[in-house]
């Protein structure tokens, strides 16, 4: 347990001394952040009835450019990537550590570390805006739903990254298999969209898929589209997709491993 | 103690022409070609014992070190390292050795060397006694003690290999492979890490696969060479035995003022500049000193060298020999 809290901790460390990145993504979040607010503001304008009320859409909105990071399931691993292109992944096979462990461990720092630069400021500056396109503070109970199903959220990214990275043994170039989960994920874990603005039918069969269990879980219960006994079972749905996808991802994994071949040098 | 009984290891590589029209037919149709890396490939290392492992580009030997380190699985055959088979007892197995691949990192970029090796020091649970009884004599031994708090990309590549290689001796391994260490390093640093790697040697009774292309290496450090090409070991032997097996001449640099000397049995003429000769010299038929005397009679000599064949030739005649 030490050397994957010690792993964390490196990662950490790498990740946090980036300070131009962490402008930047502030200032890119910002900017989003108002953008979308105002294309929903026009749809809003429309008056017809929606699922979620516009102010409860720009709090989703914020939060979901706060933690962006968090939530995001490819580009957040560059080095995983690195080592497999350049087979420096030899150095972490000789290691005494599961590579499942290992990978896992970072693509949670991957996410955590910079959303610890990211956050705040992003948060402060979209409470300061007026209503009704502002960051809405709600109870505390819900904040701290929020944050255990972020928590759970980040380990369903986490899960569904490693399964993304093993992936990469088999291919020759990892931009193909990118292109296709970032559509995927994004637009079922309403990253383009909140869930809420989708029909039905399709809203309750996709708030089933592990990719729900991504951003959208958290980020309903936040902006008070998913309340009391909803958001449990969202959240066991969660932990449920934790302990499949980690244990899917253990199994392939391993199986991948046997026939792993570093070329070269 | 490694032994390593008949392994096979074949890789599978994408094949296709040249041009526009095949790589589009590629991406329906791919075609393979099955290579042999390993045929057949068995031997055995004793405890303690510094070991060359050479041959040209493509033969096999990364292939056999990772086989040993557990990062490959071989189709067929046995290997074992201590006792332990490689691939199977994967956990076990990687605390008890250590690896140095010349080409790749393993250090992180952009953190100081000394947070890598807090990490490494985690991950095979070393205790705090013997870590920093292990990270003094390395930084000693090794220079380091300024290099450590300086993040890796920011270090050339000599400071970087002595950390890469004080690495992997973090935790006492059993038996340390090396794969092209002195890779790319001035001739310093070649130096100092040679007589680093025998130190730990002698000291610490590791067990050293070295692979190199540099036949320095070679005869600095090892007495049992194992020359392998197209997957097949092809001899085992100390380095005096290899000399022998190629050649035992002798190389006479001649440089004269005078008549050119004429050449006797038993030489052979080399290469003639002005005022210089460069002639192999085969001693079981005629013994240098008398070569040197019979040389000495005709001319004026300036200066005489004689030289063993280099290692490097050496294993140049070796790989033509075998055709590898």
């Amino acid at each position: 347990m030490k050397s994957y809290l010690s792993l964390f901790r490196i990662r950490m460390i790498n990740g946090l001394q980036y300070r131009a990145v962490a402008i930047g993504s502030i200032l890119t979040r910002f900017c989003w952040g108002i953008m979308e607010i105002l294309a929903f503001f026009a749809i809003h304008e429309s008056g017809e009835n929606f699922a979620m009320t516009f102010s409860q859409t720009a709090s989703y909105i914020w939060m979901q450019q706060a933690f962006i990071l968090m939530y995001n399931v490819i580009d957040n691993d560059q080095e995983i990537e690195a080592s497999i292109n350049n087979g420096s992944i030899a150095y972490q096979l000789a290691l005494p550590m599961n590579l499942y462990g290992n990978w896992f461990t970072q693509c949670l720092a991957n996410r955590l570390s910079p959303t610890m630069l990211n956050c705040l400021p992003v948060l402060i500056l979209a409470m300061l805006i007026p209503a009704p396109y502002r960051l809405r503070l709600p109870d505390l109970n819900t904040v701290i739903l929020f944050l255990v199903s972020t928590v759970l959220a980040l380990d369903v990214v986490g899960a569904i990254a490693v399964l993304m990275h093993i992936t990469m043994f088999y291919t020759i170039s990892q931009r193909g298999m990118k292109i296709i989960g970032r559509a995927v994920v994004g637009f079922f874990a309403g990253g383009l969209i909140p869930l809420p603005y989708f029909p039905e039918i399709f809203q309750k069969v996709v708030s089933l898929l592990p990719f729900a269990s991504t951003q959208s879980t958290p980020l309903l219960i936040y902006s008070g589209s998913l309340t009391g006994k909803d958001a449990v079972s969202a959240m066991g749905l969660q932990v449920f997709w934790i302990a499949v996808l980690i244990t899917f991802g253990y199994y392939a994994m391993n199986h991948t491993l046997k026939r792993v071949v570093v070329q070269g040098g | 103690m490694i032994e390593f009984q008949s392994i096979c290891k074949t890789y599978r590589v994408a094949k296709r022409q040249a041009g526009f029209k095949n790589a589009v037919k590629s991406l329906f149709f791919r075609e393979y070609e099955t290579i042999r890396a390993l045929d057949d490939v068995s031997f055995s290392i004793a405890d303690g014992d510094i070991i060359g492992y050479i041959g040209p580009n493509g033969a096999g030997k990364s292939t056999s070190v990772k086989v040993m380190c557990g990062i490959l699985t071989p189709d067929s055959g046995i290997c074992r390292v201590n006792g332990k088979i490689p691939w199977q007892e994967r956990a076990a197995h990687v605390k008890d050795i250590g690896v140095v691949f010349g080409q790749r990192s393993q250090l992180w970029w952009d953190v100081p060397v000394i947070d890598s090796f807090e990490l490494l020091r985690d991950m095979y649970k070393i205790d705090e006694k013997r870590y920093r009884h292990n990270l003094d004599e390395l930084t000693q031994l090794l220079d380091l003690s300024e290099l450590l708090k300086t993040p890796a990309r920011n270090l050339s590549l000599g400071q970087r290999m002595r950390c890469e290689i004080a690495a992997p001796l973090l935790h006492d391994p059993k038996v340390l492979f090396l794969d092209e260490p002195t890779i790319g390093l001035d001739a310093v640093s070649k130096i100092a890490v040679r007589q680093f790697i025998q130190k730990i040697n002698a000291q610490k009774h590791t067990t050293i696969v070295l692979t190199t292309h540099d036949m320095m290496d070679i005869e600095a450090l090892t007495k049992r060479v194992l020359l392998i090409g197209h997957g097949k070991i092809l001899l085992d032997g100390n380095l005096d035995e290899l000399k022998k097996h190629t050649s035992t001449d002798k190389k006479i640099t001649v440089k004269y003022t005078g008549s050119t000397p004429a050449i006797s049995p038993g030489m052979k003429l080399n290469e003639s500049k002005e005022n210089q000769l460069t002639i192999s010299l085969n001693p079981h038929i005629l013994p240098v000193s008398d070569a040197i005397a019979i040389i000495a009679a005709q001319t004026d000599l300036l200066d005489v060298s004689v030289t063993d064949v280099s290692t490097e030739e050496v294993v140049a005649a070796l790989y033509k020999e075998y055709q590898v």
